[in-house]
């Protein structure tokens, strides 16, 4: 295939320099980036960054065998160095039957425009994003007179390309951009201090919500926090605010990629085809859906991005794999295929998302007697392997169907396998903020830690 | 060694005089200060699985990263080439945070000293490959020898050698070679009835291969991640609510990186954002307890010779006899705050802006036998393995993971329990800490720290220490 532009031109370069030398397969990225970050604070700038940088990376193999090397040297001896350097790795790595790189067949790109990039990014003036941030942090701090101090606003741009190419004569790149606008006010409240944050990201700046409304939304989530204190320790029904709702889909994605589960490192591992979650529960992966940030033309091997049911109304439905960890299991590639510019690809996911249910979250809160109303969690205290959770947590709690005093200093415990089964009601209110998303969850019962 | 010798001069052909005028450049439309820092980082990661090596990979990183501090105001830009005419925009990008008048740079750069807390003559990177491959395949051997439980082992060595350069508009021209290795061994088990766990150790820092040939053997490693993979076989349901634990000494150090380290960085005291903001001679721990930050012990993972912006690491403390005393600053701080520096202004790499950071936080040991702290315990927990922690710094409320747990029953250790989230606040949990144990111990050198999208290496430590009231995340 014919390069078409200077990032694709790099690409195939690696790769003819990789087969040059006698690789009988090779794979090679470049990435390129430009950011540009302003962060005010009470009204001043406090920092302005801007800068640009590209890296490359080939992964060859001799048979079986593998070697990987990167650089940001993007010089023809730059790039040979870096191809003479994974040669050598691959002779000191030992031969793996299943290395390799995707089936001719697989290989491919998307059509179409899936608006990933805008120029409106890249056309907006330093002075406007600084005034974005300052209007934004001005609403959070007029919003009460509680809120008297903040971390600032930032505003941050992004724009790149991705190149990648391979040995089967795979050619492909794009480009993509993202803006993002954020708050965290700070409030004094008698027994202490309290922040929150509220945040918007668009890969056009179009999509991104006003810098007002997300002070105001900062403000708000932060005022209900004043006065929080512990609860007792019980066990009662759990609400998770789309959030941290988010996470729940996060650990099921860590315990369904195909490292995990060929390596049984993974309490979902070998239940494809069962019930893993409540009837009605369904989880997709989907990067084809443009202008989203889990989608893109193809994976990080080449292969065509698609949609991926995960958990289908409450049954294990598929693991998401590359073509390494398909073989491993005598599978097809879901097109998951997930790297930085080098190396033996990971997993990666697209929008990853459980689908919404009928139900406002205010229904669901006053579906509620006695429970927890969760706005944060804290803490890495997941394991995938057995799916025991314990985690930090702060809230509201409910009394009677209504959000009243807000709590923190506690934890939510349980298991994963467990929680999936118990969620008992899904809001209507899936947003996608990111590539990860989640409506309101019920968990029908939790163990909270506290006095 | 003298400048002409560095990388810098030698590979790049960089002398003081273009340092000079890129110093100069980036004070172009004023400012206080500008610092120029470069950075050069030469990286090996090797990794098994099912005893096949199947991942080996080599990269060179490099960029110099230039900023500019007017006020409270920084400017910053940076550029992965380091030609004269890249270098000179990135610098006029930084300046463009500044108006007004400009600090006269001092004229002339004056070589710097610096400590030399990792001599390491013969650097990972310098070794063969074999003989790094032979590490993990040793762990890997020793792993699946250890029990007929264990059926998967995954064993990874990553080194690097990073080289930086900082230059700065007060006239400091300082150098540094930093090596950094780690290995890393993780063991699946599962027992008859089908339960899987997994066991993790690992550890290294500023260390050669020989600091894993000498006594950190792969073969400790292995059967240190084998024992806690058949622990977790046995372990119940962890207990819930407040209740007393006792921390074992090391890693469980990630208490004090939660608890009070992160509270204690000048930037969020400066901004009065933190729950320790204006505590300095108050009580916020027990008077039994004496924390240390140190970022000039030798060898250590959070060690260095100069801290990011070029200034000297040195031994601070933070809390003495449980009073507060000190923040961990960084350049920008202790101008605005008109304390000393500290040596604690860290970076990622080039392409972020330094704050202030934590090297090697550890309490000071106590007097009292960890056995009779365990024995003074009617009912409680004692927690030895710990996976990671956080904080929400404003509210001073923080979380760290146990890993492996005993209950602890009349004062002796009794059933092995499952993960459980401790969790406390600050200023407060520290004062519940009635006993201090005479074994302090440094943790192996696994420690990664993250702040504002930042990873920076850091290592902790502590003595055994009981806590009369934290509250426990079980499930039981």
């Amino acid at each position: 295939m014919t390069p078409r532009n200077p990032q694709e031109e790099i690409a195939a370069r690696i790769v003819a320099l990789a087969q040059a030398r006698g690789a009988t397969a090779s794979e090679a990225t470049l990435a390129e980036g430009d950011e540009f970050e302003v962060n005010v604070r009470l009204g001043e700038v406090e920092t302005l960054k801007e800068a640009g940088s590209r890296a490359a990376g080939v992964r060859l193999l001799f048979g079986q065998r593998v070697g990987s090397a990167y650089t940001s040297d993007l010089s023809e001896e730059g790039l040979a160095r870096m191809v003479a350097s994974a040669a050598g790795l691959a002779q000191i790595s030992t031969e793996d039957p299943f290395a390799g790189l995707p089936d001719e067949a697989e290989l491919g790109s998307l059509p179409g425009d899936l608006l990933l990039y805008s120029s409106s990014v890249e056309n907006l003036e330093a002075a406007y994003k600084i005034e974005q941030a300052r209007a934004c942090e001005a609403a959070a701090l007029a919003a009460d007179p509680r809120i008297t101090n903040s971390e600032g606003a930032g505003f941050g741009s992004n724009t790149g390309w991705r190149a990648f190419a391979n040995s089967l004569g795979f050619l492909g790149s794009y480009r993509s951009s993202s803006c993002s606008l954020s708050v965290v006010p700070v409030a004094a409240s008698g027994d202490g201090l309290q922040r929150d944050y509220w945040y918007s990201t668009a890969r056009s700046h179009d999509k991104l919500e006003a810098p007002e409304y997300i002070g105001k939304k900062a403000a708000e989530r932060l005022l209900r926090r004043l006065g929080a204190r512990k609860a007792a320790t019980q066990k009662v029904p759990v609400i998770l605010d789309p959030i941290v709702a988010r996470s729940m889909v996060g650990h099921v994605f860590s315990a369904v990629t195909g490292e995990a589960v060929w390596q049984k490192a993974s309490f979902l591992a070998g239940l494809l085809g069962e019930r893993i979650a409540a009837p009605g529960i369904t989880i997709l992966d989907d990067a084809t859906m443009p202008g989203l940030f889990g989608t893109s033309p193809f994976d990080d091997e080449g292969v065509p991005s698609r949609c991926t049911p995960v958990v289908e109304d409450g049954y294990l439905r598929n693991y998401l794999l590359n073509s390494y960890t398909a073989r491993k299991l005598g599978m097809k590639t879901t097109g998951n295929a997930s790297r930085g510019v080098t190396g033996n690809a990971g997993t990666g996911h697209g929008t990853l998302y459980l689908q919404p249910g009928e139900q406002t979250p205010e229904q669901i809160i006053s579906s509620v007697k006695n429970g927890l109303y969760v706005t944060e969690l804290l803490g890495s205290g997941v394991n995938i392997v057995n799916g025991d959770y314990s985690r930090g947590a702060a809230g509201l709690w409910i009394e009677n169907g209504q959000l009243t005093w807000p709590v923190h200093e506690i934890t939510i415990s349980g298991n994963l396998r467990r929680m999936l089964e118990q969620i008992e009601a899904v809001g209507n209110d899936l947003e996608f903020r990111g590539s990860v998303a989640c409506p309101t969850l019920l968990i029908g019962e939790m163990t909270v830690s506290g006095h | 060694m003298g400048f002409s010798d560095s990388l810098y001069a030698r590979k790049f052909g960089l002398t003081p005089r273009d340092l000079e005028r890129y110093l100069a450049e980036a004070l172009s439309r004023g400012g206080d200060y500008a610092d120029l820092y470069f950075e050069y980082v030469e990286s090996t990661s090797l990794s098994l699985d099912e005893s096949i090596v199947k991942s080996a990979t080599q990269g060179v990183t490099l960029g110099v990263g230039i900023r500019v501090l007017s006020g409270e105001r920084t400017g910053y830009a940076y550029s992965g080439d380091l030609s004269p005419e890249r270098v000179l925009k990135a610098a006029r990008t930084a300046a463009c945070i500044a108006a007004g008048p400009s600090t006269v740079l001092k004229s002339g750069l004056d070589e710097s000293g610096r400590l030399d807390l990792y001599p390491v003559p013969v650097p990972a990177a310098d070794c063969s490959l074999a003989e790094r491959v032979a590490l993990i395949t040793r762990a890997d051997t020793a792993a699946r020898a250890a029990d007929s439980k264990v059926f998967q082992v995954m064993a990874s060595f990553a080194d690097s050698i990073k080289q930086i350069l900082i230059a700065t508009s007060d006239g400091r021209l300082v150098w540094d070679r930093q090596p950094m290795a780690r290995l890393n061994v993780t063991a699946l088990a599962r027992a008859a009835d089908g339960r899987v766990e997994h066991g993790y150790q690992g550890g290294g820092g500023r260390v050669g291969l020989d600091h894993f040939t000498s006594q950190n053997l792969p073969e400790k490693f292995a059967a240190e991640a084998v024992r806690q993979a058949l622990v977790q076989l046995d372990a119940e349901p962890a207990p819930a609510g407040e209740m007393t634990v006792v921390l074992g000494p090391g890693w469980p150090g990630i208490l004090l990186h939660e608890a009070v380290g992160h509270g204690l960085e000048a930037d969020f005291n400066r901004k009065n954002v933190s729950a320790f903001s204006g505590r300095i001679g108050q009580l916020v721990a027990s008077p039994l307890c004496t924390v240390i930050d140190d970022g000039a012990m030798a060898s250590r993972r959070g060690s260095l010779n100069v801290d990011d912006e070029g200034t000297p690491t040195q031994q601070n403390v933070l809390i003495e006899n449980g009073v507060l005393r000190g923040y961990l600053q960084d350049k920008l701080s202790s101008r605005l705050l008109g304390s000393a520096t500290t040596g604690n202004g860290r970076r990622e790499d080039y392409q972020n802006i330094p704050m202030p950071r934590m090297t090697n936080t550890y309490m000071m040991a106590g007097e009292s036998d960890p056995d009779e702290i365990v024995r003074s315990v009617p009912n409680g927990l004692y927690c030895t393995t710990f996976g990671g922690g956080q904080v929400d710094i404003t509210s001073g409320n923080f979380v760290f993971s146990a890993t492996e747990s005993y209950l602890i029953e009349n004062g002796k250790l009794t059933r092995p329990v499952r993960g459980a989230t401790l969790i406390g606040n600050g200023p407060e949990a520290m004062k519940f800490i009635s006993m201090v144990g005479n074994d302090l111990r440094l943790d192996e050198g696994v420690g990664i720290c993250g702040k504002e999208g930042q990873s920076v290496p850091v290592g902790v430590g502590i003595p055994t220490v009981k806590i009369d009231k934290i509250t426990v995340g079980g499930n039981a």
